[in-house]
């Protein structure tokens, strides 16, 4: 046995330890939730201007089309209606989503149902690279690759620059999200599903589709809301093929622009303060709601998950 | 379960993440403090030299190019116009070269951003493509110091095989105002106009619009936009019927896209000079009151004549070089 001086001396070291480590993880995570509210607090100082300083309605903002902003640091008077950049991005995220949950989802089932052996050894592997290509490549891709091909095969008008280009590139890139998460989810189904589906007779298609995809609904779910607050934070790749062009489209082939390319194209030139600056500003903050309402929803999601599990 | 042991995996990782951007943080926050530390001695000693080479230039009459020499040693941070960038790296580069003790970092970023950092202090010079009063307050306008450094000559562009080499200022102004739709409307072949413009803010579209368009605004709503020079001339080259414009230093070394004369006058540097060109503007340099002198000696350099010729291969219009009768139509 050892000497009882010994055995504190011992706790003793373990638990200044344990307090220093302790200590440093509480403040690193208490530092980014101070740095997270901040961020929050500063977009919504800057974003409300437009509505306290320059006095535009909140209706103004989110429905009408008519975007003519001063910009200046003193004048005022504009229009500030952004309905032409929220439409831009919903719809290409909507259509990116149409796109690529059908692709996702089977992938994930092939992957973990059909051939979990090459889809744990090349498959995962390759579509685990897909998440981690910077978006750049993706827009200059997109540029070089797809507008041409759209412009040639379509005869599209504004040469190839268009809602469709934007949908695709935005596709490509959240393919990886969902299918990752997807086949996280299918393979969180227990064994005994499969089994006892199996043992009353079901076919393997049978089984995949009424046992194994709604037991994994909602992480699909979570993984594509991921996807889609991707989708729209994403600015660069969007930018360079949507041609950003301030009207609604009129179809599938013609331009288009979204709150995050006009954002990127005019942040730097507004007058510090002015009209213009804070209507970007109040843009920037609407994106920042929409990931806030996004994360909501994957909690919500997800708790209904923990409790039925 | 397995997917909650993910999740909580995530969960650490965040975590972990957090510890790390603290302590990069914290290492970021002590090497910034070192740097302006060293920042401010070089200063304090970049005005004493400077001093020193007064007097002695005062004393021993030194030649001028000798004391500016002597002043030159310290950092000069620069941001702001992407449409002067090329030039103030070309400067930069060339200065370094020939001052070791300095060092200029030149940063793009927007007329906007340039002139917001100098007033603060962030940056030594920042470079605008527009005048400041029309992006700050009077008041904070008037504590700075306009260096006209160049001029930047604005032409509108068109692909080589559309054969459309002249255009009346009217015909312009319908074709960018979206009332022109097709090229043989202005006597082009039968195509699509394809209209490129530039975001709302930007100085370049401001220059175009008041002295090529005579303040008519572009259709927006009908027009691919882009604020990068080189894609726009990507997107005129790859397509017939597009038309946009750009600085005159972009089409140096270009033949695959040319640019239009307007009303019989061609795009280039001597008919900008005499006054014939109306279609250019001043790029601008602002100093907060008289700068540091490291960003004088830098400034004094880009519009020196051992430079001159930069300019002028670059595609940038020498300041100096305007005649009275081209400044006084643009007033």
């Amino acid at each position: 046995m050892l000497p009882l001086r010994h055995i504190n001396k011992e706790m003793k070291n373990l638990s200044v330890k344990e307090n220093i480590w302790k200590t440093a993880v509480v403040f690193s995570g208490l530092l980014i939730i101070v740095l997270t509210v901040s961020v929050g607090l500063f977009l919504f100082m800057k974003g409300t201007g437009t509505f306290v300083k320059y006095h535009h309605t909140v209706s103004e903002f989110l429905f009408s089309g008519e975007w003519n902003p001063t910009d200046s640091p003193t004048d005022s008077g504009g229009k500030v209606g952004a309905a032409v950049y929220i439409f831009g991005s919903v719809i290409t995220c909507f259509l990116s989503l149409c796109i690529a949950l059908p692709f996702s989802v089977a992938a994930a089932v092939f992957m973990t149902e059909i051939s979990p052996k090459t889809g744990e050894k090349i498959f995962r592997p390759a579509v685990e690279i897909f998440v981690g290509i910077p978006s750049v490549i993706y827009g200059w891709t997109g540029l070089t690759v797809l507008v041409p091909f759209i412009k040639n095969i379509f005869h599209a008008r504004m040469g190839g620059f268009s809602v469709l280009a934007a949908s695709l590139v935005l596709a490509v890139m959240i393919f990886p999200t969902i299918t990752t998460m997807s086949a996280d989810a299918i393979r969180s189904v227990p064994g005994q599903y499969r089994t006892a589906a199996y043992g009353m007779g079901s076919t393997r298609w049978q089984m995949i589709s009424r046992v194994v995809l709604p037991s994994a609904f909602p992480g699909i779910v979570t993984g594509i809301i991921f996807g889609l607050s991707r989708a729209f934070g994403e600015a660069l790749a969007v930018a360079m093929v949507i041609g950003k062009t301030r009207a609604f489209p009129k179809g599938l082939l013609s331009p288009t622009s979204n709150l995050t390319a006009a954002i990127a194209a005019d942040m730097g030139n507004t007058a510090d303060g002015g009209e213009h600056n804070l209507a970007l500003w109040s843009m920037a903050l609407l994106l920042f709601l929409i990931s806030i309402f996004f994360i909501l929803v994957i909690h919500a999601v997800s708790g209904k998950d923990r409790k039925t599990a | 379960m397995r997917k909650w042991s993910v999740l909580n995996g995530k969960k650490i990782g965040c975590v972990i993440l957090a510890g790390i951007t603290a302590v990069g943080l914290a290492a970021c926050g002590g090497a910034a403090g070192t740097g302006s530390s060293a920042a401010g001695t070089i200063n304090q000693k970049t005005v004493s030299t400077a001093a020193a080479a007064k007097t002695t230039a005062a004393a021993i009459k030194t030649t001028a190019a000798a004391a500016k020499t002597a002043a030159a040693s310290g950092s000069v941070t620069c941001s702001g116009s992407s449409a002067l960038l090329p030039l103030v790296q070309a400067a930069a580069e060339k200065y370094m070269k020939i001052n070791a003790g300095v060092t200029i970092a030149a940063n793009g970023g927007g007329s906007g951003t340039g002139l917001k950092q100098v007033s603060d202090g962030a940056v030594d010079i920042g470079d605008s493509d527009v005048f400041a009063e029309e992006k700050l307050d009077a008041a904070l306008a008037s504590a700075l110091q306009d260096h006209k450094v160049c001029t930047v000559t604005m032409a509108a562009v068109v692909n080589k095989s559309l054969g459309v080499k002249n255009l009346t200022t009217q015909q312009l102004k319908d074709i960018f105002t979206g009332k022109v739709q097709n090229w043989k409307e202005v006597g082009g072949p039968d195509k699509g106009v394809m209209l490129i413009t530039r975001p709302s803010s930007s100085g370049t579209r401001a220059l175009f619009k008041k002295w090529a368009l005579g303040g008519a605004e572009e259709a927006d709503h009908s027009a691919l936009e882009t604020d990068d020079s080189g894609t726009l001339l990507q997107t005129v080259q790859d397509n017939d019927g597009a038309i946009g414009y750009v600085a005159l230093s972009y089409l140096v070394n270009n033949d695959k896209v040319m640019g239009v004369a307007i009303d019989g006058v061609d795009p280039t540097l001597e008919n900008t000079c005499s006054g014939k060109y109306k279609v250019w503007g001043f790029e601008h340099m602002y100093t907060k009151g008289e700068g540091s002198p490291a960003a004088k000696a830098f400034i004094d350099y880009m519009t020196g004549k051992d430079f001159a010729s930069s300019i002028e291969s670059m595609g940038y219009g020498i300041a100096s070089k305007m005649t009275d009768a081209a400044v006084a139509a643009h007033k």
